[in-house]
């Protein structure tokens, strides 16, 4: 996973920039990105200093502000979504790397 | 009976005595008509968004704190969402845009949080589309607080009624025809929130912090309010709704017999009379204290005339405020309190700042000094509406000598531009300040021979004294003003005063005690300044004791070590 990449979704304005982290996880939590699991994976993502996107790529849906929590619940991820995620920044692998395990771990202990 | 509905009973705050029955009205919510127009300059709007964000962030907050240690951390988390939908970065951006676009504040704020919640309204999942009710709460409190007091919907009262209501604002409750007003019921609001300050100025009973659920009670629900349990009960039975009946009735014979009398001055047994006047937060309540018996009024807060607007009051709507008091209480004694807020307080004009401690802060006269052509505009309003009546000038927060010094010299340059500008001054003008801090109880000789009056504030004194602050729930068993440590300083405070022959008053909430009354008629204090309606009550306090009797007890009190022990030997003694 991870390393340099283009894809359309991200807009010409991305495109730019040399290098980014990405990932695409499946979310296995019951209960998806619903209000508290949504909650500490946008504040997780207020702890980096990147520009973090993330999306449904499940529906398709556009490419949103991970630090954002109406943008995050607007996507609507249920079970079983596969999510992906990019961040753009001096602590970009951190932050993915961090947000990768979140989500793995069902976000565990944390619920 | 009430028919077929259950009966159901509501715990909440005791906020103001008193019992009352009646059918409910709510105060309906969200019915505001969101203005729009062209804002002013991006940076302006902006401004006023940010403002009143952090109004609403410590709103929900101090809501998440109550809730979390009434129903537990879980249940608070709901506002912890709140914060986070109120700091959304991609919603203030949306609002920005539009303000960038050249919309008001109002409108860009309500269209981003439309466009979320819209969103959110349109996802499959049912957990996800209830988050858009988060959204839309979030909303409109910000924009309650953007529109100000103008926009608030009215509540159009036709018979007596049981007012319900999220909290009320001042704005709020100047709106309602007070004849009409049964009691207050709040969902959310503490005892020293607006709600039950007012309440206890109508000497109508009020139960605060009841929770959301009242909001649901049906228009027209028949109620029956207990404002010294804090209890409300909706659709009562039988058995209950004649219990509360009698008590009622009961209640009622003695403050009616109270009342009766309220006009009669407050002598005692033995010939010593004590001056009964009003503590009151706006002119309409000047009339109420009349009718409770108030001989003047002791303390007339002026941030009424600050509070919950955008730009700050000119002297003419000052005088005309002042005015209509004065003309109210005639040559009666009026003491007027300068603006006292500070960081607790929200005035987007004043630039007050945040502060982590605003009790110990830049605040009150601290504030005024630092800012004179803002403070002279009261002062000036104030001198102009002097003439033919008894004003009283008093400064609030004041510490040291030097404040008192700094102030008259304030005081004396705006008489000078009044008397340029050609308006008539009273000729005399008492000019005294609030003892509440420990340093002027302390120093109260010096501090005598500054002023006219003392007028003492037990509620801030006795803050600054126990080292607790007055809105923290888990220090107010520190927060009893009969504590000897507060009434000791009271007692040399009347001495210092009566030394050099100025006369000395309480105006906390400890003046309107009916405990406490005794002991402050023995501590020799002249004057106790209350709210309206427990007037006839102290007033009958006052006149089953003699003074000499009065003494011996508040000699006793003061050498007591608690305020337990202080209250256990009022309550001992029956008057005498």
């Amino acid at each position: 996973m991870g390393g340099a990449w283009s894809q359309r979704k991200l807009g010409k304005d991305r495109l730019s920039y040399h290098h980014m982290e990405y990932r695409r996880i499946k979310v296995t939590n019951e209960v998806g990105l619903h209000a508290r699991p949504a909650a500490l994976f946008v504040k997780e993502s207020g702890l980096f200093k990147s520009d973090i996107r993330v999306r449904n790529a499940t529906t398709d849906s556009d490419w949103v502000d991970a630090k954002s929590i109406l943008s995050v619940l607007t996507l609507g991820v249920e079970k079983d979504h596969e999510i992906e995620i990019t961040a753009q920044g001096s602590d970009e692998t951190q932050a993915a790397t961090a947000l990768e395990k979140l989500i793995r771990t069902d976000l565990a202990g944390r619920l | 009976m009430q028919t077929k509905n259950k009966t159901r009973a509501m715990r909440g705050i005791a906020a103001a005595p008193g019992l009352a029955q009646g059918p409910a009205v709510v105060w309906p919510e969200g019915t505001v008509v969101v203005p729009r127009h062209t804002g002013q300059d991006r940076e302006t709007e902006w401004a006023r968004l940010e403002a009143v964000r952090r109004v609403a962030r410590e709103e929900i907050n101090r809501l998440r704190d109550k809730v979390a240690k009434e129903a537990g951390q879980d249940e608070a988390a709901l506002f912890d969402a709140h914060i986070m939908i109120l700091d959304d970065a991609a919603l203030l951006k949306r609002s920005e845009t539009a303000m960038e676009g050249g919309l008001n504040a109002e409108a860009a704020w309500m269209d981003a949080v439309e466009h979320y919640a819209r969103k959110l309204d349109s996802l499959p999942d049912p957990t996800l589309r209830a988050r858009a009710a988060d959204v839309r709460d979030v909303g409109q409190r910000v924009l309650r607080h953007l529109l100000g007091p103008e926009a608030q919907p009215g509540l159009d009262l036709r018979e007596p009624s049981v007012i319900i209501a999220r909290d009320l604002t001042p704005s709020q409750t100047a709106s309602l025809d007070k004849s009409l007003v049964l009691a207050f019921c709040t969902a959310e609001g503490g005892p020293t929130s607006h709600t039950a300050i007012l309440a206890k100025a109508l000497g109508l009973p009020a139960v605060v912090g009841l929770g959301p659920a009242v909001l649901d009670l049906p228009p027209g629900a028949f109620l029956l309010i207990d404002g010294d349990r804090g209890e409300v009960i909706a659709y009562p039975d039988e058995i209950t709704l004649r219990d509360f009946q009698t008590r009622h009735r009961k209640a009622l014979r003695l403050a009616r017999a109270e009342e009766a009398e309220a006009h009669e001055p407050a002598i005692t047994r033995d010939g010593h009379q004590v001056r009964v006047v009003a503590n009151v937060g706006n002119p309409g309540e000047a009339v109420a204290a009349l009718e409770f018996g108030a001989e003047g009024i002791g303390l007339l807060r002026t941030e009424f005339l600050y509070l919950d607007r955008t730009t700050a009051p000119d002297e003419e709507e000052q005088l005309a405020a002042y005015n209509s008091v004065l003309e109210v209480m005639k040559t009666r004694p009026v003491v007027v309190r300068t603006l006292d807020v500070g960081g607790d307080k929200e005035l987007p004009y004043l630039d007050l700042g945040r502060e982590s401690n605003p009790f110990l802060g830049w605040r009150a006269i601290r504030m005024c000094l630092d800012r004179p052509d803002f403070f002279k505009v009261q002062l000036r309003a104030l001198l102009r509406a002097s003439p033919g009546h008894d004003l009283h000038i008093m400064f609030p927060m004041i510490t040291t000598l030097d404040e008192v010094r700094q102030a008259k010299t304030l005081l004396d340059e705006a008489r000078r531009e009044v008397q340029a500008a050609g308006h008539p001054i009273a000729e005399t003008i008492q000019v005294g300040i609030m003892v509440e801090v420990p340093s002027v109880a302390i120093l109260a000789d010096l501090f005598a021979s500054e002023v006219g009056f003392l007028s003492i504030g037990t509620n801030d004194l006795t803050q600054y004294t126990m080292a607790a602050e007055r809105t923290n729930d888990r220090v107010a068993h520190l927060s009893d003003a009969c504590h000897p440590a507060v009434l000791r300083q009271i007692q040399h405070v009347v001495a210092a005063g009566h030394q050099v022959g100025i006369w000395i008053g309480v105006c906390g909430e400890l003046a309107g005690d009916p405990e406490a009354a005794p002991i402050l008629l023995g501590l020799e204090v002249d004057e106790l300044s209350m709210a309206p309606a427990s007037i006839p009550h102290i007033k009958a306090t006052i006149r089953q004791w003699s003074f000499q009797a009065a003494e011996r007890l508040a000699g006793e009190a003061i050498n007591l070590d608690s305020a337990v022990a202080v209250r256990r030997l009022v309550r001992s003694h029956q008057p005498a």
